[in-house]
C-alpha cells in the first residue's frame, strides 16, 4: 500500500471568491458603489437602511437594496416604503449570503440596471460570524453594533470587525438608558481594526445621519 | 447557526441528498466542509482508485471557523464522497502583523488587540490570519489485485 501527499494550496472558498471578484469588476464598470451591511440580528440594519435609502433619495442619489433573511420578505417590504427598488433574498436556513445568491438576485430585477445606480446596499443575514468569510463583491463592508449589545462586541467577534471597512454604532438615542460606555466601545473597535471609520447613528432621531450620508456620498463620488 | 429543516433554496445548484435531515449548508462550518469536499473530490479524481486518507487545512485565527464544529460535521459532509472515512487535520495559524515603526513582522498571542508586541504601537498591517485553505491531501493507492504478483512470477 503506498500513500502520497498532494499539495493543493487552494482557498476553500475559491469559487465564492472568484464569483465575488467577477461581481466587483461588474460593479466597478457600472460605476455603482456596493456596501455589505453585517451585524447581529436586531442591531438595526434595516432601520438604518430604511432611513439611509429615504434620505439619499431625497438628495437625488440613485439607490437600491438587496436584503438577506432566512425567511419572510418583511424587511424588503419595510425598505420598499422608502421608494427605492428592493429585492429580498431568502436563504432558507443558510446563515449568510454568498456571491452566488447576490449574482442570481441581480438577474431579472425588474426596473433595476446597475449602470443606473449610484449605490447598492446588501443587507446580510443577521449574524456576526459566518458572513465574514463570504466576499459578496462589495467595495465597503460595514459592521454595525448597537448600544444595547455591549461594548465588547468587537472583541468577541474580531473576524468580522477586522475585515470591515467602516463601523456604525446604532441606536445612540438609547446610549444613556443602557449605560453605554462610548469611549470603551470606540477603543475596542480600534483595537480590532485600527484606523477604521466609525459612525454613531440613531435611525429614530436622525442623530449622526448627516456624517454617515456624507461619507456614503463621498465614497460614491456623488 | 443550525437549522434542521429540509427546505432548500431552489436557486442553489447543489442537489439535495434527500435522506439527510440536516441541510448540507445550513451551518457555516457545514458550508465550509461541503466546499472542501467539492475541491478535494475534483483533485482526487486525477488519481483513480486512490482513497483520500487525510485532508490538511490551514486556518487563520481570524477566519471565523470553529474547529470543533468543522470536525463535528466532517463525517456527514464527506459521506458518499471520495473523502468518506478521511481524517481532517487543521493547522491553526496565528495572526502576524507588520509594525511600521519597528519594521518587523510579529506573531500576536490572540485576536483581541492589533498592536506590535515589541513597541506597543498599533499595527494594522495584517500579514497572516485570514487563511482558509486546503494545504494538502494524503492519498492511499489501492493494493494491486491479489493475482497480479502471481502472474508476474509465472512470467519470470
Amino acid at each position: 500500500m503506498t500513500t502520497r501527499i498532494v499539495e493543493l494550496r487552494r482557498g476553500i472558498l475559491k469559487k465564492n471568491d472568484e464569483l465575488a471578484a467577477g461581481l466587483r469588476d461588474r460593479f466597478t464598470s457600472a460605476g455603482v458603489l456596493v456596501l455589505n451591511l453585517v451585524s447581529s440580528p436586531g442591531t438595526g440594519k434595516t432601520a438604518l437602511l430604511e432611513r439611509t435609502l429615504r434620505e439619499l433619495r431625497a438628495r437625488g442619489v440613485r439607490v437600491a437594496a438587496l436584503v438577506g433573511d432566512l425567511e419572510t420578505d418583511n424587511d424588503a417590504r419595510r425598505l420598499a416604503s422608502s421608494g427605492a427598488p428592493v429585492r429580498q433574498i431568502n436563504t432558507h436556513g443558510i446563515c449568510h449570503l454568498d456571491a452566488e445568491m447576490v449574482s442570481k438576485h441581480l438577474e431579472g430585477w425588474e426596473g433595476v440596471s446597475l449602470a443606473a445606480l449610484d449605490l447598492l446596499f446588501i443587507e446580510n443575514v443577521g449574524n456576526l460570524v459566518c458572513p465574514s468569510s463570504y466576499d459578496l463583491g462589495e467595495r465597503i463592508r460595514v459592521a454595525l453594533l448597537s448600544v444595547t449589545e455591549g461594548e465588547d462586541k468587537p472583541l468577541k467577534y474580531p473576524g468580522l470587525f477586522n475585515s470591515s471597512d467602516a463601523a456604525v454604532i446604532t441606536k445612540i438615542d438609547l446610549a444613556d438608558p443602557c449605560g453605554f460606555d462610548r469611549q470603551l466601545a470606540l477603543k475596542n473597535i480600534n483595537e480590532i481594526r485600527p484606523g477604521i471609520r466609525v459612525f454613531e447613528t440613531s435611525a429614530k432621531t436622525g442623530a449622526g445621519m448627516e456624517a454617515w450620508l456624507d461619507y456614503l456620498a463621498g465614497e460614491a463620488r456623488i | 447557526m443550525f437549522n434542521t429543516t429540509t427546505r432548500r433554496d431552489k436557486s442553489r445548484s447543489q442537489p439535495s441528498l434527500g435522506r439527510s435531515i440536516v441541510q448540507k449548508d445550513s451551518m457555516h462550518e457545514l458550508s465550509i466542509a461541503s466546499s472542501i469536499v467539492e475541491t478535494v473530490s475534483e483533485s482526487a479524481a486525477a488519481y483513480p482508485g486512490a482513497r483520500v486518507k487525510e485532508v490538511r487545512l490551514r486556518v487563520g485565527a481570524l477566519a471565523s471557523i470553529v474547529e470543533d464544529s468543522l470536525q463535528f460535521c466532517w463525517e456527514l459532509a464527506t459521506e458518499d464522497s471520495p473523502l468518506a472515512g478521511s481524517k481532517l487535520v487543521i493547522h491553526r495559524l496565528p495572526v502576524i502583523v507588520h509594525c511600521e515603526s519597528c519594521g518587523i513582522d510579529s506573531e500576536l498571542d490572540g485576536v483581541q488587540s492589533f498592536r506590535c508586541p515589541r513597541c506597543g504601537e498599533i499595527a494594522a498591517d495584517l500579514r497572516q490570519g485570514r487563511e482558509l485553505e486546503i494545504e494538502s491531501i494524503e492519498l492511499e493507492d489501492p493494493d494491486p489485485a491479489p493475482d497480479e504478483p502471481a502472474k508476474i512470477k509465472e512470467q519470470v
